[in-house]
């Protein structure tokens, strides 16, 4: 039963990758992006990570595809149709083929054939987080603070511009 | 339940699609796209080995889960920089496609 949902959500999300990376259109990439982004979070379910699931739908599926959407329809203009591949895409190909083969040899060389999971609940992760992890978490949010001020600043009208 | 390997090879697949278009876009905005994929690829692999070796009781901490919670953080970051770096490119030279952006290219 649960393969069987394991083989949907990994179609979804290799068929939302391939839309991402070939189709002409920047929006209904965006859109394919969501489907990828969304078939993850089920991903993420079926592994027990009930939270990490939900954050990913909230950031990804709320925040990350909006902004995106955002991006595009700022920065609309009549090139992105004729904007498509550059000429290097075969090399590409062949780099991004012969990375999946010694990544597929590499975990196929030693299966971990383990099938029973186990997932922390909102306390234990809680807790790990502002126990042991404590530093790195203020410094992950020193970091996104500092990250959209600058962006703000970055992305604001200069004095000699409009 | 599906074993580990499922979840690292739908892993692998999906960083190298992502590698792929970070590779062959043009497009400075599908290139942040694929950047995302890359993640969700590498957010699978932790999730997936955290979960399946907390259940062999193997570790029992959950740091997987954690540096997962760090990546999504870092990637959102991340996105909000470039979109605003894309925005101002396009306010600037009127194009958002990357071979085009080629001042400091040697």
């Amino acid at each position: 039963m649960s393969l069987y949902l394991f083989a949907l959500l990994a179609f979804l999300t290799l068929a939302g990758g391939l839309g991402v990376v070939s189709t002409r259109n920047v929006v209904h990439a965006a859109l394919y992006l969501l489907l990828s982004l969304l078939a993850v979070a089920g991903i993420y379910l079926i592994l027990f990570a009930e939270f990490l699931a939900l954050v990913q739908v909230l950031i990804y599926g709320g925040a990350v595809v909006i902004v995106v959407l955002f991006a595009i329809m700022l920065t609309r203009s009549s090139e992105y149709p004729r904007i498509s591949d550059n000429r290097q895409w075969p090399l590409a190909l062949v780099a991004a083929l012969g990375l999946l083969g010694v990544l597929a040899a590499a975990f196929l060389a030693a299966p971990i054939q383990i099938t029973q999971l186990q997932s922390p609940d909102f306390t234990a992760l809680s807790g790990s987080l502002f126990t042991k992890w404590a530093v790195p978490f203020e410094i992950a949010s020193l970091v996104l603070l500092v990250a959209l001020i600058g962006a703000i600043i970055i992305a604001r009208a200069g004095k000699n511009e409009r | 339940m599906a074993p580990l390997v499922y979840f690292q090879i739908l892993s692998a697949a999906l960083f190298v699609i992502g590698l792929y278009g970070v590779l062959a876009r043009r497009s400075a905005v599908l290139v942040v796209m694929s950047i995302e994929l890359m993640l969700n690829a590498v957010n699978i692999n932790l999730i997936a080995a955290a979960s399946h070796l907390e259940g062999q009781g193997r570790f029992l901490n959950f740091d997987g889960h954690i540096i997962a919670i760090f990546v999504i953080t870092i990637a959102a970051a991340e996105i909000g920089l470039a979109l605003a770096i894309i925005l101002r490119m396009y306010r600037n030279r009127a194009t958002v496609d990357v071979d085009e952006i080629n001042l400091m290219k040697w």
